[in-house]
């Protein structure tokens, strides 16, 4: 008898079969995330007659072929990519060089840079916006296309700075002394040794200011004057009716966005 | 003497701009605030005070309703981001950077498309709620939209990222030997959970909910789309008397007093727990 029960107690217990909570509840999350995604995606598909894209009609292609159909729409997509292009390299070239000299020197005045940059990070839009527009109207200075540079470079270049310095503070200084030993000047150094090793973070923070410019609405709408971006024509339309053509181009920023997002995955995922 | 020059020079440009273009706006602003007269006449710098008082008569209904959704819409964002930080951080194996990615990655659809695009998702004879109401599982008058959940949940929704990224940096630098050390002590999982994993990770949620606290409190695209007459966010106002009643004086005093209450609680946070930890997770 005892024999018996200990060889019971002796087999292992058949494994329970836990239920992963966490793992649905991720997955709950990732579909909430996605759920506009999808409906945005499937009305670029959506055939419907004239603007009110609200109610499936049946599906066609035919949207993707007459994208640019809406010459102010074309205008402002075009403004918005010529912004978040300017952006990248003026926002790339200088926040590049203020995460150069925060990760690699010591000065007078780091700790209040560090702190600017983090108000600049973590201040409110509707505040940056508004502080802009004070500013030009005190001024006198006109809003518009020039004006949203402006403060696009200003709201992305403390991204790409720090972006910029976490790369530095971890370079190896050995390697420039190598090259300084062996004969290197100080420009020569910086082009082929420094610039090089520096460059994925430097590419990376110009993406960031891309991205970040790309989407702006808040700040971009109090200093936009007469100009027009995609979110600012996007956000007007929503009264009369958002064409299928917007659905479109936000599907193919979104293509665009994953494809780039996966390639780095995978490039990152070779490196190691 | 060059090398000494260097780093002032390199930080040069980057400085000027920030300053010319963030700091000097600011003082802008404050002038703007203390000015009389309006569109027509001009304004003149009379050091108004009264502006702040007339803001905060008109307008203190819509600043605690923003303080009050953003706070909101912060505690949401910790509820739902936090176990899926803590899950992809801890359980998700060689899955991590996918489910990373997969979270992040309806972030590239642009702020404003995405808010506009749950308001069709969500409209009251729309693809969801028509639907359940034809086949009788709503009541007719039933509706989302023009709702305060709405508006909040619209805020957690887009600001997410902001805050599950700091958490999980935290959770995945982690050393996870102490769990082990804690379950070896005979800690249960919910004691090992409550007084190692929690006390460790609470600098990353500290800082996912001033990232995510500051811009919903100060949004109002959310509110716009999602909200109505009854949700009306203070940014909204801002953007009102900025851009359609050219108030200026009125909309730099409450735009003020907006970044005043928030800059408390940056300059707060950056004494108590230094500016690395937000800096560092916005670096990645």
């Amino acid at each position: 008898m005892t024999a018996t029960l200990d060889a019971t107690a002796a087999t292992p217990a058949p494994p329970r079969r836990r239920v992963d909570w966490g793992k649905w509840f991720t997955r709950a999350v990732i579909g909430w995330l996605f759920t506009p995604i999808v409906f945005m995606i499937a009305f670029s598909f959506n055939d419907i007659q004239g603007r009110q894209n609200v109610v499936w009609e049946g599906f066609t292609l035919k949207w993707y072929g007459r994208v640019f159909d809406y010459a102010d729409l074309t205008q402002a997509l075009l403004y918005t990519l010529a912004i978040a292009v300017l952006t990248m390299l003026i926002a790339g070239t200088i926040g590049s060089l203020l995460g150069l000299a925060l990760g690699r020197h010591r000065f007078r005045g780091q700790g209040t840079t560090n702190l600017v940059m983090f108000a600049a990070i973590c201040a409110p839009e509707v505040v940056m916006g508004a502080a802009l527009l004070s500013l030009f109207l005190v001024l006198g200075i006109s809003t518009g296309f020039a004006a949203i540079l402006i403060a696009h470079v200003m709201f992305t270049v403390s991204f790409v700075a720090i972006t910029v310095r976490a790369r530095v503070i971890t370079l190896d200084a050995n390697l420039e002394e190598a090259a300084r030993d062996l004969g290197a000047g100080a420009w020569t150094t910086f082009r082929l040794v420094t610039l090089p090793m520096l460059m994925p973070a430097i590419m990376a923070g110009g993406l960031l200011a891309f991205a970040l410019s790309i989407d702006d609405y808040i700040i971009t709408s109090f200093v936009a004057g007469q100009v027009t971006t995609f979110p600012l024509w996007v956000w007007g339309a929503t009264r009369i009716g958002i064409p299928p053509q917007v659905n479109v181009m936000g599907t193919l920023i979104f293509a665009v966005g994953v494809t780039l997002a996966i390639v780095n995955v995978i490039v990152a995922k070779r490196r190691r | 003497m060059r090398r000494k020059l260097t780093p002032y020079l390199l930080a040069l440009p980057g400085w000027a701009w920030l300053a010319l273009f963030f700091i000097v706006p600011i003082a802008g602003m404050v002038s703007l605030s203390l000015t009389s007269g309006n569109i027509i006449t001009g304004f003149h710098q009379t050091f108004n005070i009264g502006n702040y008082t007339e803001a905060l008569n008109l307008y203190s209904e819509q600043l605690f309703r923003s303080l009050f959704y953003g706070l909101s819409a912060t505690l949401i964002a910790i509820a739902i981001g936090y176990p899926a930080a803590y899950w992809i951080a801890f359980k998700a194996g060689k899955h991590k950077s996918t489910y990373l990615l997969l979270l992040l990655l309806p972030f590239f659809v642009s702020f404003v498309l995405r808010t506009i695009s749950w308001k069709f998702t969500l409209s009251d004879q729309g693809i969801v709620l028509g639907t359940l109401k034809n086949i009788g599982l709503l009541p007719t008058d039933f509706a989302v939209l023009n709702t305060a959940p709405a508006v909040v949940l619209g805020l957690a929704y887009n600001f997410l990222p902001f805050m599950v990224l700091p958490i999980y940096a935290v959770l995945e630098r982690m050393d996870h030997r102490v769990v082990e050390a804690a379950h070896d002590l005979y800690a249960s999982r919910l004691q090992a959970f409550l007084r190692v994993v929690l006390p460790i990770s609470l600098p990353g949620v500290f800082a996912g909910g001033l990232m995510t606290f500051i811009p919903t409190t100060a949004d109002y695209v959310n509110a716009t789309v999602l909200g109505g007459p009854e949700t009306t966010m203070i940014g909204s106002i801002i953007q009102t008397q900025y851009l359609v009643n050219n108030d200026y004086p009125i909309a730099a005093a409450i735009t003020f007093v907006l970044m005043a209450v928030l800059l408390i609680g940056i300059f707060s946070y950056a004494r108590a727990l230094g500016t690395e930890r937000v800096m560092e997770v916005q670096a990645k």
